[in-house]
């Protein structure tokens, strides 16, 4: 583990990937608590370009943009962070069954998982956001996460598949293990990075799809998040009155969240991929 | 009949990323003579692969030569510029089956292909359609149906792909060819049959002689002329296959051949033993004889402190042990 | 020792197809044998002929497509309960081919020796447990102090399969499956890990069933040879007249192919 670690930390991209991630995370964390403003307050003029005031100008209802995109990532980053806790979860879940097991059960997790997939999520998405009558961060986090997990599950089961040929699993087995007990104990810790892996990708798929869902206006009520504020950039017409600073600098967010996260997943799928394969 | 090629004190040394140096073939001698089948032997780790990699020339990093010479037709082939080593060694002087050769070859690609391949660096002028009919030519007179090179790597069985990548490396006609275990995954009866095209290539004189690189010594009771046994990086005993296998000089050489299972009448009754200890390892060798931690016969106060050079005690058999003198060099 | 008449273990007409219509292969077929206490025997083929597979359905690893197990006296072929399983593998136990695959790398070794407790009768401390252990290691030429707290890949091959065999010292099974257990060790270490499983024989009165492709080490080790041949047993009998006066094509073959000492090839 130290040494995987320090192997990490060695490689530039990982590097670069590690410090634009803590600088958002502490922009969104740190931000809101230095900073008196509300987000839903309206302190100015209408569409008010950057000023030393209002470092970012205002919206479309005389907000402070600078604040919003500091609550604004923190509700994504919540959402994406949810959403990855549970597609991850169910994912490994269904896999790890899946493979370990075989035979019938795995036909039918398998089977289930297909249809998931075959079905675009963003039809799925719209049309739970619709149906649910409350959407705060976490229920769309919830709702996100229980339609990205199918990916996971393939991967997952792939890897249980071909782990269940390793000797040390007939050995556990003729020990007296039950499948619960071989799953967590000598299964799991086989994947572990690889499951870590999976969770960052859920991660910033999850803080995307947000983005979407909200721009398409199905986003957290009296919330502001990083895709409401877009949503409210193209609804209140930001880019024809050329009032740039309202989705402009989310999309920057989005981006550097999204492309940070990848970073650190490049380089981790380099440094623990050989060793899965040794293993 | 001549040496077609002689080691002299050959060091070669992988360099790890930590900086540190695996002495994986440490000051070697061995000849090569004509006409003959040289064994060598040894179990795994004690570099024997690395010396096949150093004798064909094909020296990559982390893989350093640190020092010694191998000559060939009285030059240094160290000293050769790289061009004339590629053009007019490897390949056609020295030619190399590595170890899991066999299943190396491309599964996308026909065998024909791969064959082609190789014919036209040597031969750039040649066209497809000779170099097609030398290799057909080449299987048939070597007892190998000529549908092997329409098929694919995966239609073909595990003797079959090796007989293949065998006859493949030979197209050229090299003096020496060397061939890293290329039986330890195959069953007995495709063993045999290798075994069989290789004497075949050797009595065609398609090759001049072989250099046999395996774990087993029983196989190489059947059809080595001289046995090397490799341990920890250098040679320890070499001399004519009967006598190592028979009356084995040196103390691991005999501790070898007594852990042979092999099935005849009176094995049964035999109590195999096991060698103490386990092999050195390779970065940080035992100071003087690397065999001292774990030999029966070590002598305290000598076996330590020098390294004992390969003597030789009976004529061609050389071996590397203070038992039968060096003493005064200690 | 030699082993006494009481039959421990039965196969009877045993047969694993996998795959269906035409793909599918007959990896085991018909095959029947027993196996009595105090035995040393060997399943002996090559790649392919099925001995791992009917090893992994004696071990309950795998269900057969046809056939019987039936393990003292009583038929074990279809038990799937927890309890009776149990009962089954604290009288039925395996060492494998790979030290290194056998371990889970995430642990010390001392977890694959605690973990046999999971099948032996729970009601013993724990100081007796760790006795237990140290015990079955000395016995193992290991120093327990030495490989206990230690990760799989900080130990050579050779100590590993002796860890697995110390495992096998505590639990103390009937029948050891030992699925070419000397094949991945290296060449000095191979004779003391034979000598440890004749041992137990001496030692125990376990019976012991190799499951290998190496006759040298068939002969050497076993009462009795099982030589198996595309799922089928071909030839059976006693290990010296076997190899003295093999009777089947197959087995003819197979001792002619074979590199011996005492003899060369025609080539």
């Amino acid at each position: 583990m130290k040494d995987m670690l320090i192997l990490l930390f060695r490689s530039k991209r990982f590097i670069v990937g590690f410090i634009l991630f803590l600088s958002v995370l502490l922009f969104a964390l740190i931000g809101p608590i230095l900073n008196p403003r509300n987000p839903f307050q309206m302190v100015g003029g209408l569409f008010s370009p950057p000023s030393n005031e209002f470092l970012l100008g205002t919206d479309n209802l005389g907000r402070d943009v600078f604040t919003q995109l500091m609550y604004g990532t923190r509700t994504s980053l919540l959402i994406g962070f949810t959403a990855g806790i549970i597609a991850t979860t169910i994912g490994v879940s269904i896999g790890s069954v899946a493979g370990y097991k075989g035979g019938v059960i795995e036909e039918v997790l398998m089977g289930i998982t297909n249809v998931f997939i075959t079905i675009p999520s963003i039809v799925i998405l719209i049309l739970l956001s619709i149906a649910i009558k409350t959407r705060s961060a976490l229920v769309m986090g919830l709702v996100i996460g229980i339609t990205a997990w199918p990916w996971t599950a393939r991967a997952v089961r792939a890897q249980t598949s071909s782990l269940k040929t390793r000797e040390h699993i007939d050995i556990a087995r003729i020990s007296g293990f039950n499948t619960f007990e071989m799953i967590i104990g000598e299964i799991l810790p086989y994947m572990f990075s690889y499951i870590f892996m999976a969770f960052i990708l859920q991660f910033s798929g999850g803080i995307l799809n947000e983005a979407t869902l909200s721009m398409l206006g199905l986003g957290p009520f009296q919330t502001v998040s990083l895709g409401v504020m877009l949503h409210w950039s193209l609804l209140w017409e930001a880019v024809r009155t050329g009032a740039w600073w309202a989705f402009i600098p989310p999309v920057i967010c989005l981006s550097m969240t999204t492309f940070s996260l990848m970073s650190m997943n490049a380089s981790m799928d380099e440094i623990f991929n050989p060793r899965l394969r040794r293993g | 009949m001549g040496n077609l090629l002689t080691a002299n004190h050959l060091r070669a040394y992988y360099k790890t990323v930590q900086g540190e140096e695996i002495k994986a073939v440490d000051d070697v001698f061995l000849e090569v003579k004509e006409g003959e089948v040289l064994g060598i032997a040894g179990e795994s780790g004690c570099g024997k692969s690395t010396l096949a990699s150093v004798l064909s020339f094909t020296i990559l990093p982390p893989l350093y030569l640190v020092g010694g010479e191998v000559m060939v037709d009285s030059k240094n082939i160290f000293t050769l510029e790289k061009e004339i080593l590629r053009r007019d060694i490897k390949g056609k002087y020295i030619s190399v089956v590595p170890q899991g050769a066999m299943n190396s070859l491309n599964p996308t690609a026909r065998i024909k292909n791969f064959v082609i391949d190789i014919i036209k660096e040597h031969f750039p002028e040649m066209t497809k359609e000779e170099a097609l009919r030398r290799a057909r030519e080449r299987f048939e007179a070597l007892s190998l149906p000529p549908r092997i090179l329409d098929a694919y790597p995966h239609q073909l069985s595990g003797g079959m792909k090796q007989r293949t990548v065998t006859v493949i490396s030979t197209l050229l006609n090299p003096n020496i060819l060397i061939a890293d275990e290329p039986t330890s995954a195959l069953d007995v009866s495709s063993q045999k049959i290798v075994i069989k095209l290789f004497v075949e290539l050797l009595k065609r004189n398609i090759i001049k002689s072989i250099v046999f690189i395996t774990h087993e010594l029983p196989l190489l009771r059947h059809f080595a002329d001289r046995i090397a046994i490799m341990y920890a990086g250098k040679i320890v005993e070499l001399g004519p296959m009967e006598e190592v296998i028979f009356s084995p000089r040196h103390p691991y050489t005999k501790l070898l051949m007594s852990s042979v299972l092999v099935p005849e009448p009176g094995m049964k009754e035999k109590k195999i033993e096991a060698i103490p200890g386990v092999p050195p390892d390779l970065k940080n060798p035992p100071s003087g004889c690397r065999f001292h931690p774990r030999c029966p016969s070590y002598i305290e106060g000598i076996c330590e402190r020098t390294s004992p050079e390969l003597i030789e005690i009976a004529p061609s058999h050389r071996v590397s042990c203070f038992l039968y003198g060096g003493k005064d060099v200690a | 020792m030699s082993p006494n008449d009481e039959v421990l273990l039965e196969v009877k007409n045993l047969v694993k197809i996998f795959g269906s219509g035409k793909s599918a292969i007959k990896a085991v077929d018909d095959v029947s044998f027993s196996i009595k206490r105090g035995e040393i025997l060997s399943l002996l083929g090559e790649s392919g002929s099925g001995k791992t597979t009917t090893a992994r359905i004696i071990l309950k690893l795998l269900p057969p497509t046809e056939g019987k197990i039936i393990f003292k006296g009583k038929d074990i072929t279809y038990v799937n309960d927890r309890k009776n399983l149990l009962d089954y593998w604290r009288e039925v136990q395996a060492i494998f081919q790979d030290p290194f695959s056998s371990f889970n790398n995430f642990y010390s070794v001392k977890r694959v020796l605690n973990n046999v407790f999971h099948l032996i009768k729970n009601n013993i401390s724990k100081d007796e447990k760790e006795e237990r252990i140290r015990e079955s290691l000395i016995n193992v030429g290991l120093n327990p102090d030495d490989v206990l707290n230690k990760r799989p890949h900080e130990l050579s091959g050779g100590q590993r399969q002796r860890i697995m065999l110390a495992r096998i010292l505590v639990i103390r099974p009937s029948i050891l499956i030992a699925d070419e257990p000397t094949s991945m060790i290296d060449a000095s270490s191979r004779a003391g890990i034979l000598n440890l499983l004749l041992d137990l024989r001496k030692d125990y009165g376990m019976s012991v069933m190799f499951i290998t492709h190496d006759i040298g080490l068939a002969y050497y080790t076993s009462d009795k040879l099982l030589i198996m041949n595309n799922g089928q047993i071909v030839e059976s009998g006693d290990a010296e007249t076997i190899i003295n006066s093999p009777k089947h094509p197959y087995t003819i073959r197979l001792l002619s192919d074979v590199p011996v000492l005492n003899r060369k090839w025609e080539l």
